[in-house]
């Protein structure tokens, strides 16, 4: 069944460097990374030390809360090192790779969902598994009234999904069918996917949104086809993610194999790049890059990854990586009075409105601006697609309010839904930090 | 432009903490932003970042305001002119009407902005950018006799009192300088209506000449209330009537109305409403003989334009939602005419109607914010 749903609210941003459609493969080799801080609302606790060989599906860590939630090492080879923070905090674990790849062999056989959810709680790979509200990682032991799965992204630079699904249509199908059997699937296509996705999975519950980004937002299409209500759950997955369960059902066992677009205006050939999570960048960015200072290497889009650099690994819910300049090094005089030219906004009182849609634009990492209250009114409505008062919202949490928050739709929202009226907001507030607090800070008080 | 940025590295020690200049901290930091853009980089969140900020948005304003200040200038110095029986070049009478208007727009700066400072470098915070349009506005809202201690006490009154206790920019509730304006309208009434105070009465640097004291002349809209109106349409359109110095140019407002709708900056809903509810008022009562002139009169004189494109677009002030823009712009127009046809002791209504939905325009939010919120609670229980 397909239900067309045309969306007017949000921003596409165009940005140089996107990946043209080719890909080499990167050889497993060096040191694989896996963080706690990739998987949002985990209580990490090692279950391995330093010396101890695993193989590729071995846990590293599990929820302290929820032991039977755990993070797999996404290679076979030797624990090299427990990163710790400050008290004590698990930063990653690191495994270094061996040079022949083994991996942890699983059972399959799954008739109910019970069984698919317990498959997915012994490979790992459930820790992938998000869930509104408060945009974390799902308890398993929750009802959820659906799964939504978004097959494209519309953020800049993003990667480009049906690029990635080329000869992996049988671990798709697959894994949409044993997801189908925890909960009803939803599945989010854009309208240029629809013919393919729509033969593919025949059954499936398709819904085609068009539209500039945050279109491609899962958060999005929940709120649109069946918003999560205050005692509701609902799961998502990323699209990548359904591949890793269609390949543990089809070959039984653990490949997080991703294929990561590398792109921005600073990497020298963007490209698609086959490898597997947790990977080391610099053997990504390889001598890919124009520079090496003054740019900034993002771990997933400008607009919703994070700040890392050559010596960070690839993190685990990432699908592309991304390298911009920094700005740092940039002088510019009486700026916010100047034409601009080279720059991108969406008033018009600069002029990239005059230079079309197709334009590329090279932006750096500088905020370009002070951080003030709330002045212009609107501003994030324009950009978030939902039915929601974006404004109200973010007031409401930063005065702590929790009935109001609740009154106003946070359950629906995630932090990524934000990111594009963050990038617009001319008051510069990081209103992905302000949601995300709004968020635990509810589920605190739960 | 690489001497900019060795002038403020080579400084910065002292501003620091600790410095022998550190009181000024918040000054030297405003300076240092407004000249070079800040290169901090962001740290969560976004990585890049739309080129807008508060300053362009604030600078745009002060370019609208642009055409009606130099039209204010110049209708200063026609005015004078006019009164005196003096034959004066347009150089003459702009000449005239700049050096007028200058010490003000001089002092309502140095005061506003002086506060703004203080308060900056006691909070700790960045200096903001709000009171350059303000300090723009409020010259140009004032009769051009209205002294100078006047407007400089009524301007601290209102960024202290209307801005600053509230928590600066963004978060006043009503439009600071329509506070500075009622502060003077009924402190000091005298200097704000009536006959006296809307021609310029002094010669300045031997333009002009001084005006005997018993010189008196009339706006448009006071004459209306008192019997005859002898203004005619086109002189209204074009602007060369008494009145409060930015006021009186349709067309100069109009070209200010253009870029700031054009950018986006101003609501075009809250604009084109104010103008619908005070048109639709002035042609009831104009129908029924409650005000003698037309209602296309109404709203070329006096404040209307003026307070329907720079002060009801006020986005902190106005109405948030963007259903709400509707009803307070339309109230404003409604209230406007109201007041100017049933009040006689107050000709002018325009102030008062845009304080007064300022003070409800978070009530016609509440309304449009609650009707989302029971969507969502009737989606519950459904």
């Amino acid at each position: 069944m397909i239900t067309h749903i045309k969306l007017k609210k949000g921003l596409d941003i165009n940005l140089k460097g996107k990946a043209p459609h080719s890909v080499n493969v990167v050889p497993v080799k060096g040191v694989y990374s896996m963080m706690p801080d990739d998987f949002y609302g985990f209580k990490p606790k090692p279950v391995v030390k330093e010396g101890d060989r695993v193989m590729a599906g071995d846990a590293l860590f599990v929820n302290k809360e929820l032991p039977d939630l755990k993070v797999v090492s996404p290679v076979s080879g030797t624990v090299k090192a427990v990163v710790r923070g400050e008290r004590r905090k698990l930063l990653s674990i690191d495994v270094e790779a061996n040079s022949k790849q083994e991996y942890k062999s699983f059972a399959t056989k799954c008739e109910t969902g019970d069984e698919v959810k317990q498959l997915l709680l012994e490979s790992g790979l459930f820790a992938f598994m998000h869930q509104r509200p408060y945009d974390i990682v799902a308890n398993p032991n929750d009802n959820p009234k659906g799964i939504f799965i978004s097959l494209f992204s519309k953020m800049p630079l993003a990667q480009d999904f049906s690029f990635t699904l080329k000869g992996e249509e049988h671990n798709l199908q697959a894994g949409i069918a044993a997801l189908s059997k925890i909960a009803a699937v939803t599945i989010g296509v854009s309208p240029e996917q629809e013919d393919r996705i729509n033969a593919l999975l025949p059954n499936a519950n398709i819904y085609v949104f068009s539209g500039p980004n945050p279109a491609g937002n899962v958060g999005v299409h929940i709120n649109h086809v069946d918003p999560v209500n205050k005692g509701e759950v609902v799961w998502t997955l990323g699209a990548e993610e359904v591949l890793f369960v269609g390949r543990l059902i089809t070959e039984g066992k653990v490949d997080m194999t991703r294929t990561i677009a590398i792109a921005g205006a600073e990497v020298k050939e963007p490209t698609y790049r086959k490898t597997v999570i947790g990977a080391p960048l610099a053997a990504l960015l390889d001598g890919n890059l124009l520079r090496t200072e003054h740019i900034r290497i993002i771990n997933g889009n400008p607009l919703v990854g994070t700040k890392t650099d050559i010596d960070g690994h690839l993190s685990a819910r990432v699908t592309e990586v991304t390298v911009i300049p920094e700005g740092d090094d940039k002088d510019e005089v009486l700026g916010w009075m100047m034409p601009r030219l080279k720059d991108f906004s969406t008033s018009r009182s600069y002029f990239s409105w005059l230079q079309g849609k197709r334009r590329q634009y090279n932006l750096d990492a500088r905020i370009k601006g002070g951080e003030r209250h709330i002045i212009m009114s609107g501003e994030y409505d324009r950009y978030l697609p939902m039915d929601i008062y974006g404004g109200y919202l973010i007031k409401a949490i930063l005065t702590g309010d929790l009935d109001r928050m609740e009154a106003l739709g946070i359950y629906e929202v995630a932090p990524e839904d934000f990111a594009v009226a963050e990038f617009a907001d001319s008051s510069k507030l990081e209103l992905q930090r302000i949601v995300r607090e709004g968020l635990d800070l509810l589920r605190k008080e739960e | 432009m690489n001497f900019i940025k060795k002038f403020f590295d080579k400084t910065r020690p002292a501003f620091s903490e600790g410095g022998k200049l550190h009181a000024l901290r918040s000054v030297y930091e405003g300076f240092e932003s407004f000249l070079l853009v800040p290169n901090t980089t962001s740290k969560s969140g976004v990585s890049i970042h739309d080129a807008i900020d508060s300053k362009r948005i604030m600078s745009i304003v002060v370019i609208a305001l642009m055409p009606a200040m130099l039209f204010g200038m110049y209708n200063i110095g026609y005015q004078h002119y006019a009164a005196a029986g003096l034959e004066g070049s347009l150089m003459e009478m702009f000449a005239y009407g700049l050096l007028a208007l200058l010490p003000k727009i001089v002092v309502s700066y140095a005061v506003g902005l002086g506060i703004e400072f203080v308060v900056a470098q006691y909070k700790h915070e960045e200096i903001q950018e709000g009171y350059l349009v303000t300090g723009l506005i409020v010259p140009l809202i004032l009769p051009i006799n209205c002294p100078l201690w006047m407007m400089a006490l009524a301007i601290a009154f209102a960024v202290i009192f209307a801005k600053e206790i509230f928590g600066g920019t963004g978060m006043n509730i009503f439009n600071v300088a329509l506070v500075a304006r009622a502060f003077l309208f009924f402190s000091y009434s005298g200097k704000m209506t009536g006959d006296e105070v809307w021609v310029a009465n002094e010669s300045i640097l031997g333009l002009g000449k001084d005006l005997p004291d018993t010189f008196t002349c009339a706006t448009p809209l006071a004459e209306v209330g008192s019997g005859q109106m002898s203004a005619s349409l086109n002189d209204m359109v074009v602007g060369l009537i008494p009145g409060s110095v930015g006021e009186t140019s349709v067309i100069a407002i109009a070209l200010g109305a253009v870029l700031l709708l054009w950018t986006g900056i101003a609501s075009w809903k809250t604009m084109v409403s104010v103008f619908v509810g005070g048109g639709l008022t002035a042609a009831l009562f104009h129908a029924t003989g409650s005000t003698p002139i037309e209602w296309y009169e109404h709203l070329a004189l006096g404040g209307f334009c003026f307070g329907a494109v720079f002060m009801a677009t006020d986005p902190v002030t106005s109405a948030r939602t963007e259903g709400g823009k509707y009803i307070y712009g339309f109230l404003i127009g409604v209230i406007a005419v109201l007041v100017r046809v049933f009040n006689p002791g107050y000709p002018e209504g325009m102030m008062l109607a845009i304080l007064f939905m300022n003070l409800f325009a978070p009530l016609i939010d509440y309304c449009f914010v609650q009707r989302n919120i029971n969507r969502r609670l009737k989606r519950v229980q459904r």
